[in-house]
């Protein structure tokens, strides 16, 4: 039989609703309401806890991305930088050789400038050992020439160290190896360990929301029942809670990212603001510097928009799965554990 | 309309909860699904709203045989039955009237489209003045008329209704009974679960009765 045949039973009343509504006055309805009810208990918690995760996940990638580029500015600075070293000897005209040892630095491809430290300089660099006033030839004190170097193409530190020996014996290559060494390590610990962290908070990330999420929809399987019963397609139900979870997880996320933008912009602005105080150089050194830049920032937008689809997704997925669990047990009456009575 | 042909049900291992049931549902048909406490009347009307499929036998509704029937095509066909559940089945925090426009909504159609319909039939159903309440206020009996009012707004072609006066004093019973043979006199299929005698007395209507799985049919 078709629905189209069947003789018109919309009208069951006797009149018209035309007539009807002219003789009786208009009801006022409220705007319509969402199907999926707009808040509750568990939806204010799933929000908080999208909210706490994307805080902590946005915090965490902002500091994995500072401590990495502070790692990587130390080894560029440090790998910047030789030294040659003259020790005084015997005789040794002191600065024609820091002279000589600049002039032979400079004639090697792959440095670009080279500066003698002078007197004073030399006397501020021992100041903190030797006390205030110190008379450099009093004292054999050794003497720097600080070459900067090109460090995509390095000069051949074998061949300086050759030439220099050869014409100032007293000359020390420092080419800073050993520490660059060191430091490279302990930069790529740092970002590897930062790294870590960042897959640990991500994936418990990830983890709370899809439960959070399946558990605020658990408590609302009786509205994916009766949709479900009064003819609702599946992706209907579906598009019903996505939007709801949608609307809860951009909230929550947006929240949590906003507030983690804030704490760097404001450390940011603390270390502006307190430049070149102790508390400010020590954070510096340890930290770098408490900007995070715009790829920081696209991060926290990028993690925010993560949640907002992980949430949405999981709603859909979970929906259509409780959908499919409904029919699977229509088809199975051993399982009557969702069947309505 | 709908056919039955040797039907029987078990749930898992257990005995069959029915048994050979063989019966038609005609069109405008109006017909009492009676029987004592677990007979099984709301596992046949399940079966007949297509929330549970048989352990053998076949069923046929509206043409087509249930059991071959795709997953997705389901909705489309649960459409053209409209259902009264014994608990209601009411959303808390929709009011009487989005509970009743629900399966309006769901197939996408627009407010301003069925507005008046539901509104006539809210107060056909004597819920004329409750149409802005949430269910938790409602007594048994608004409820009970909310949730057949929305059974009945798409017009469908059988209505199934279990134990449908189950929360009214007589004289809303009555009222009630006289909303379904109204409905029918407009061309649906009734069926009405029911233990209630003097319900069935007053109205000279086919009568099924279950009893240990089995049924027999009172013309």
């Amino acid at each position: 039989m078709s629905k189209q045949g069947q003789a018109p039973a919309r009208k069951p009343a006797p009149k018209s609703a035309a007539s009807a509504t002219a003789k009786r006055p208009a009801i006022r309805l409220r705007p319509t309401g969402p199907i999926v009810p707009a808040s509750n208990v568990s939806g204010r918690a799933l929000m908080l806890v999208i909210a706490i995760m994307a805080f902590l996940a946005c915090i965490t990638l902002g500091a994995v991305m500072m401590v990495r580029a502070t790692a990587e500015s130390w080894q560029s600075q440090i790998s910047r930088e030789i030294t040659i070293q003259i020790k005084p000897a015997e005789g040794l005209d002191m600065d024609k050789a820091l002279s000589d040892a600049r002039n032979i630095a400079l004639s090697f491809p792959g440095t670009r400038d080279a500066t003698v430290v002078d007197r004073e300089a030399t006397a501020r660099l021992l100041e903190p050992w030797l006390g205030p006033g110190l008379d450099l030839d009093e004292l054999p004190v050794p003497r720097l020439v600080v070459v900067t170097i090109d460090e995509r193409a390095p000069p051949d530190f074998a061949a300086l160290r050759a030439r220099l020996a050869q014409v100032i014996p007293q000359a020390m290559l420092d080419d800073h190896r050993t520490w660059v060494d060191r430091l490279v390590a302990m930069a790529h610990t740092t970002a590897l360990i930062g790294t870590g962290v960042l897959v640990l908070v991500f994936s418990a990330m990830v983890l709370t929301v899809v439960f959070a999420t399946r558990g605020t929809l658990s408590g609302n399987r009786h509205i994916v029942e009766v949709l479900h019963f009064v003819g609702a397609e599946a992706s209907f139900v579906a598009s019903e809670f996505q939007k709801h979870f949608l609307k809860i997880s951009l909230k929550g996320s947006g929240a949590g990212g906003l507030l983690a933008a804030l704490c760097f912009l404001l450390a940011g602005w603390w270390q502006s603001r307190s430049l070149a105080t102790p508390q400010s150089d020590q954070a510096t050194a340890l930290f770098g510097t408490f900007t995070i830049g715009y790829t920081g920032y696209l991060g926290i937008v990028a993690t925010m928009i993560v949640i907002a689809l992980l949430t949405t997704l999981t709603a859909r997925y979970t929906v259509m799965r409780t959908i499919y669990e409904i029919d699977l047990i229509r088809s199975d009456p051993t399982r009557t554990d969702a069947v309505p009575e | 309309m709908i056919h039955f042909e040797n039907v029987g049900l078990r749930y898992g291992m257990g005995p069959e909860i029915l048994r050979d049931l063989t019966f038609d549902i005609p069109q405008k048909s109006f017909q009492f699904l009676t029987g004592p406490s677990g007979a099984g009347k709301t596992t046949l009307l399940r079966l007949l709203f297509l929330s549970l499929q048989p352990t053998r036998g076949l069923i046929r509704m509206f043409d087509r045989n249930i059991a071959t029937i795709p997953r997705e095509e389901l909705p489309l066909l649960r459409r053209r039955v409209g259902i009264v559940f014994q608990d209601f089945r009411l959303l808390d925090h929709l009011t009487t009237y989005e509970n009743v426009a629900l399966p309006l909504r769901v197939r996408g159609k627009d407010e301003t489209s069925y507005r008046a319909d539901v509104l006539e039939l809210l107060r056909w159903v004597g819920l004329g003045e409750r149409v802005n309440v949430l269910p938790p206020v409602l007594s048994g009996g608004e409820k009970q008329r909310a949730a057949i009012a929305r059974a009945l707004i798409d017009r469908p072609e059988v209505l199934l209704a279990d134990e449908p006066t189950g929360n009214v004093d007589p004289p809303m019973a009555r009222r009630l009974l006289n909303l379904f043979m109204e409905l029918n006199r407009l061309g649906t299929a009734v069926v009405i679960a029911t233990h209630d005698l003097t319900l069935m007395d007053q109205v000279e209507a086919r009568r099924m009765i279950l009893s240990h799985g089995q049924l027999e049919i009172y013309e």
